[in-house]
């Protein structure tokens, strides 16, 4: 191969990884910079997201707390990647169904699961799991990719039925290695499902960085694979958030197939709390992240408005404490689960081998 | 009552429950234009829809995934994995999401997916085709496996299956896709799940077996009659969780048992039957439990495949062993 040749080689291969469209509306100086779109929400509609923010923030605050507090169980805590998680749904529908991660129950408490099933569930209680009836939305996943396929399964009965209805779904970047990531686009785009996937991008699959998730540059651009659209917006930016999931949802609802969407953020704490991530990431970088950080943005931006205030977010945080302590007590007062009761759940009629078992652990619990 | 094969009868059962229920779905690779790659759902495209009867990309867990992601959305997918060896491309869909769902959501809701597929040696197939996975497969919770022996269990289990509320592996064994012809009838019927069939009844010996293996039982005691043996034939139809009470009723009454399997002696659901026996039987035993399985290696390449396989040979041997004890 002659240098000519391979320098036109080179530049082929560099046209192949096409770069995707980034969005940013308010900068992490609080600027309106509208980097491909402007935001739709009115004052009050800001207001309310920004209510959403405080009280996602002061609920991973007292679960952090009640955590090492031997209150709750293991926790992977989401701070930093509120405004991924509470600002995109903000844009959903209540009827859209919601597909989380173990790091999205804050989401799905905002989705209508009650904080009692929240801390039941970092308690490891089956009660957990049974969301009122109306809360659109599976328990957090724990293995990484099962929700992505199953999203474009639910999305393709939706787009069947002619529904107003979108399926929703949260993943990591590490989970975005997962071959289910690429088969649930993939099925996704190919059945046109009304079906939002969701690339939270808070930089480590828990110790491990981005770039050694993958050498694609941005994760959005993953849908192209798929043939599906893939947008990349500011993770750290809410109207930004809100905008670009709002017009994915309507996108997809008016038959155009699924969108992926990358959001750049941040996890400023340990992946779960029996993890120390000094050892991997730097206190300069977690510095960097924390000055970009939503809530510093969005106060300004309010702020100038005049429609927040420090009264407004303290009402807020106190709100959310009490929901919370009233939350743990509520749970404390949850009957025990019990042995016989799971078994009665494996199958819809016991088999006559479960029966049994059923019997054996009545006893044991009558003891 | 019409003479049909297994796919026939296999064909017939998918098509009468999607004419009576039309929240069910038919999908994998290969099964809509195409028919499936055994024709097992030939035609089916062109009178339900090819909206109702459709192929997938090619990729196992993704079918699985958009299963339950369709059950979720109150459909009552059947999909298809070609072969059960590609089943462990999607074995997280299959136990870790299907099988779970109802534990996991404190039986509230389930999810009604049957999932065919097919498996078993005999006829040749490449790597990863013929596997017997129903043993490793077994040893979850919350999913019933269940293998027809023929056309007519065939047709009334995978209507019960369907119809059943909790998910289904329902294994279609190669070669009997053809070479099994029985009276099944037009009409629509159920054989109930979790119930093994008692094929004969004897009182000497009892053979415990599914599938394939049936057939070859069948070759075995044929022999062994003639001797005078008296053989109790037992199939499975369902094999997980399977039905210990008849089996046990069996052994009281004949005081001797072979288990027969076609899966490899480390897998198959022969060594969960025997510790049941074991447990549930030990002092109405007049001999040790025998068995006959396949060695412990991967499923053989197609040239080895006749001896590797247990057989009528093989089960005869074994049923002299255990009455000379």
């Amino acid at each position: 191969m002659t240098t000519k040749e391979f320098k036109l080689f080179n530049d082929m291969m560099k046209k192949s990884a096409d770069a995707v469209p980034f969005v940013q509306i308010l900068d992490e100086n609080a600027k309106l910079v509208n980097k491909g779109l402007k935001s739709s929400l009115t004052d009050d509609e800001l207001v309310a997201l920004m209510k959403n923010l405080v009280w996602g923030r002061t609920v991973n605050e007292r679960l952090i707390l009640a955590g090492r507090q031997g209150r709750i169980g293991n926790l992977p805590p989401s701070e930093g990647q509120e405004a991924s998680q509470l600002a995109t749904l903000f844009a959903m529908k209540k009827t859209d169904f919601l597909f989380p991660t173990y790091r999205d129950v804050i989401p799905l408490i905002s989705h209508g699961m009650p904080m009692k099933n929240a801390v039941l569930w970092y308690r490891g209680h089956v009660a957990a799991n049974i969301l009122p009836e109306g809360v659109h939305g599976l328990p957090a996943q724990v293995i990484i990719g099962s929700q992505y396929v199953q999203a474009a399964g639910l999305g393709m009965a939706y787009k069947r039925d002619g529904k107003d209805q979108v399926a929703m779904t949260y993943i990591g970047d590490g989970g975005s290695s997962q071959g289910d990531f690429y088969e649930g686009i993939n099925f996704a785009g190919v059945f046109e499902s009304q079906t939002v996937f969701i690339v939270q991008n808070n930089q480590y699959g828990i110790s491990v960085p981005r770039d050694m998730q993958s050498k694609a540059p941005t994760l959005a651009q993953k849908a192209a694979a798929a043939g599906i659209p893939g947008i990349q917006v500011d993770g750290m930016d809410p109207l930004a958030l809100y905008e670009v999931t709002k017009l994915a949802r309507e996108y997809t609802m008016a038959g155009n197939g699924p969108v992926l969407i990358e959001t750049l953020t941040y996890r400023f704490g340990p992946h779960t709390l029996s993890d120390d991530p000094t050892r991997y990431r730097t206190q300069e970088e977690l510095d960097e992240w924390l000055e970009k950080d939503f809530m510093i943005r969005m106060r300004k931006h309010l702020g100038e408005k005049g429609i927040w205030n420090e009264e407004m977010e303290q009402e807020v945080i106190n709100q959310t404490t009490e929901e919370m302590n009233e939350a743990l007590d509520a749970a404390d007062n949850e009957p025990k689960q019990k042995v016989s009761q799971l078994l009665r759940n494996v199958f819809e009629v016991p088999t006559p081998r479960i029966a049994k078992e059923i019997k054996m652990y009545e006893l044991k619990e009558e003891n | 009552m019409a003479i049909k094969n297994m796919v026939q009868a296999i064909n017939e059962a998918l098509t009468q429950e999607m004419e009576r229920d039309e929240r069910i779905l038919v999908f994998g690779e290969d099964v809509g234009t195409n028919g499936g790659v055994f024709r097992v759902t030939d035609g089916m495209s062109d009178k339900l829809g090819i909206d109702r009867v459709f192929d997938t990309p090619l990729a196992e867990s993704g079918i699985m995934g958009m299963a339950m992601g369709l059950a979720l959305g109150g459909y009552r997918p059947v999909p298809e994995i070609q072969f059960s060896g590609f089943t462990m491309e999607a074995i997280d869909g299959l136990l870790g999401q299907l099988a779970r769902h109802r534990y996991r959501m404190g039986g509230t809701e389930g999810v009604p997916v049957t999932v065919r597929s097919t498996f078993g040696g005999g006829v040749g197939t490449p790597e990863l085709h013929s596997d017997n996975l129903e043993g490793l497969f077994s040893q979850s919770p919350g999913i019933r496996i269940v293998i027809p022996s023929g056309p007519y269990d065939a047709k009334g289990l995978l209507t019960a299956s369907i119809r059943n509320n909790d998910p289904v592996y329902f294994l279609e064994h190669l070669k009997l896709y053809r070479s099994i012809k029985e009276e099944v009838p037009e009409e629509s019927y159920e054989i109930p799940l979790d119930k093994a069939h008692v094929v004969q009844e004897g009182t000497d010996i009892t053979i415990v077996t599914y599938g394939a293996m049936v057939h070859e039982s069948k070759k075995a005691i044929e022999s062994l009659e003639k001797d005078g043996i008296s053989i109790e034939l037992i199939d499975l139809r369902t094999v997980a969780p399977f039905d210990i009470d008849t089996i046990l009723a069996s052994v009281k009454k004949t005081g001797r048992v072979v288990v027969v399997q076609e899966a490899q002696r480390l897998t198959g659901v022969g060594n969960q039957i025997m510790a049941e026996i074991a447990e549930g039987a030990m002092y109405e035993l007049e001999a040790s439990i025998g068995r006959v399985a396949a060695p412990d290696s991967h499923f053989p390449f197609g040239q080895a495949e006749s001896v590797w396989l247990p057989n009528a040979k093989t089960i005869e041997e074994q049923v002299r062993n255990t009455m000379a004890e």
